[in-house]
């Protein structure tokens, strides 16, 4: 498949990884492609978590092989892997409260001013801040603001929005609509669509919520307990359907 | 709060409103209420004192300032990182030692002055060392390196003071000159402003203290920032104890010390940095120390007690906490 004239903009055959004794991933493969939505749904200690962090080069496999655009990597770290325009948005948002917003966003990616005092400019920094949340439609009164002072919905969409200035082409995002109000939930369902519409983004969210991520993602897969359990169109299925291939496989782990 | 229309139909009260308005502005500053008090406490002392605001009285001010304030710029990034150099004081006593045995071995002053700082800022090195590595906090770190810099510089000296060598201009730049070493504290502060507000390093300085996972998320070296601020705390204790030698004459091997340290903790809290870090302000803590400065001095010329003034001071400092922990929420600014 990395052979073909499009492939996908990042896949993953045969992940498998293990903390000790436990399988954590026990062969997990994936892919999404460019203007595509990958929903990754399971419970708590399915594998989702850990998937994520070896597509951010934070964890290493200990088999398996990771492709970006067709081409086989071998992520060393964090910075290696966004080097290939990965980029993750944790839960904790990785956000300073006594910053500004414009601060966040070009957090140890400062514009300096010209000139042997490498001071910083902040008149850049903030028009280019202004100008990249214009495009992705985010509205926030000012730059300026302390992200402390944002709501939990505007401080996801400023993370969102660092990682998409930072020419992310292949977005990660760990529970986004996680512990949010609907009102909040519904700024960013609309960031992401928007982000969806430009069509040079692939875009994988992990997330508890069922019904939101059929809504909103093209692709949904299953984990269960390291392995992906089923795999389908969005369209295609349902949160009826899917609570029911839970249970089924929980009845029979448990009569084995 | 007011719109354009109900400003211009406000008539009267439209310059009453723009004070208000200046006010809240002000006070919404981290540092904008120590100002007020400061300017408030100076009116005071001047309508209850006629030598309040003379040449020779603002002179003894600015030199009872400049050192705390000096102090302050270190602890105050050190602050911001969370943590804190308590052994400061005794580098303030150890430099000018270093910088006349210096001088005594043949170097010419400058350089001797280059050697003590250089020694000053290898022992912040080693500071940090042992913090971000040993994960030792700082607060114990820094305990057990001003017992033992004090027994440094008790044993080099043998309880002797050291006499500060230099030609009378050098002298007279350095310190001894009324205004010199207020002159040198401003330079400091100047620096210092604009390294924690318009460079990387204050900015990171700032992220580690504000949400340290955040910082090395975003791929800065927190061990690095912090290291450097020791060895800038440490460097500047040691620079601020030459300039007071070269205004005293000479230097006692037990001078500063933990009063020094704690002024410029003081100032720095006074004046709006949050000692929970990832929030502060140097122009914050040149104004706090000169509030403690004229409270000090203003009492002095009132005849109040030594034993009263540190009541003072203390209730000084707890109302500031007090203030500066309140108005951080109300900015909406928690350390997470």
């Amino acid at each position: 498949m990395s052979q073909t004239p499009n492939p996908p903009a990042l896949r993953a055959e045969g992940i498998v990884k293990r903390f000790g004794q436990i399988e954590a991933l026990s062969g997990v493969a994936m892919h999404v492609a460019n203007g595509e939505m990958l929903g990754i749904l399971g419970d708590n200690g399915a594998g989702k978590s850990t998937l994520l962090k070896i597509l951010t080069g934070f964890h290493r496999p200990d088999a398996g092989q990771i492709y970006v655009r067709g081409e086989p990597v071998a992520f060393t770290s964090v910075d290696h892997a966004r080097s290939f325009g990965i980029e993750c948005v944790y839960q904790d948002l990785a956000l300073v409260n006594g910053l500004s917003i414009f601060h966040n966003m070009f957090l140890n990616r400062e514009l300096l001013r010209p000139g042997l005092l490498r001071l910083l400019d902040h008149k850049e920094m903030r028009r280019r801040a202004v100008e990249a949340l214009a495009e992705i439609g985010v509205n926030i009164p000012s730059v300026d603001l302390e992200v402390g002072r944002l709501s939990g919905g505007q401080r996801q969409a400023i993370a969102v929005a660092r990682a998409v200035a930072s020419k992310a082409r292949i977005l990660l995002l760990d529970e986004p609509l996680a512990a949010m109000g609907a009102r909040e939930a519904g700024l960013i369902i609309d960031l992401i669509e928007r982000l969806k519409a430009r069509g040079d983004i692939a875009i994988v969210m992990i997330a508890h919520n069922y019904a939101q991520t059929l809504e909103l993602c093209d692709r949904v897969m299953l984990m269960q307990h390291g392995e992906v359990t089923y795999e389908s169109a969005a369209k295609e299925t349902s949160v009826a359907e899917l609570l029911d291939i839970i249970r089924r496989e929980y009845q029979a782990a448990r009569r084995a | 709060m007011q719109d354009s229309k109900s400003l211009t139909s406000a008539g009267v009260a439209q310059p009453r409103r723009a004070l208000v308005a200046v006010l809240r502005q002000l006070l919404m500053r981290p540092e904008g209420s120590i100002v007020l008090v400061a300017l408030g406490l100076v009116v005071y002392f001047e309508a209850t004192n006629a030598n309040f605001l003379t040449n020779l009285n603002l002179q003894t001010l600015s030199q009872f300032v400049a050192a705390p304030v000096i102090i302050a710029c270190g602890e105050i990034m050190l602050l911001i990182c969370r943590e804190i150099d308590l052994s400061v004081g005794q580098l303030y006593a150890l430099a000018p030692f270093i910088m006349e045995f210096a001088a005594k071995a043949g170097l010419p002053v400058v350089a001797a002055m280059a050697v003590a700082l250089l020694v000053c800022s290898l022992v912040g090195l080693t500071i940090g060392l042992i913090t971000v590595y040993l994960h030792v906090p700082s607060f114990i770190t820094t305990l057990g390196m001003l017992f033992l810099i004090t027994g440094v510089t008790l044993t080099l000296s043998r309880g002797f003071p050291a006499d500060t060598p230099g030609g009378p201009t050098l002298t007279a730049i350095m310190g001894q000159w009324g205004y010199a070493e207020f002159l040198w504290a401003l330079a400091v502060v100047a620096v210092m402003h604009v390294v924690l507000r318009n460079t990387r390093w204050g900015l990171h300085t700032i992220a580690t203290g504000g949400n340290i996972i955040a910082a090395a998320e975003a791929g800065i070296n927190i061990d690095r920032i912090k290291i450097g601020n020791f060895m800038l705390t440490s460097t500047l204790g040691g620079f601020c104890g030459i300039v007071e030698a070269f205004r005293i004459g000479s230097t006692d091997p037990l001078a500063g010390g933990s009063n020094i340290m704690f002024l410029g903790v003081a100032s720095g809290v006074i004046g709006g940095t949050a000692i929970a870090g990832g929030a502060g302000t140097i122009v914050g803590g040149l104004v706090g120390g000169i509030v403690l400065g004229v409270l000090q001095d203003g009492f002095t010329l009132q005849g109040i007690n030594a034993f009263a003034f540190d009541i003072i001071i203390g209730a000084a400092i707890l109302i500031a906490m007090i203030t500066n922990i309140y108005m951080a929420g109300r900015r909406g600014m928690r350390p997470q």
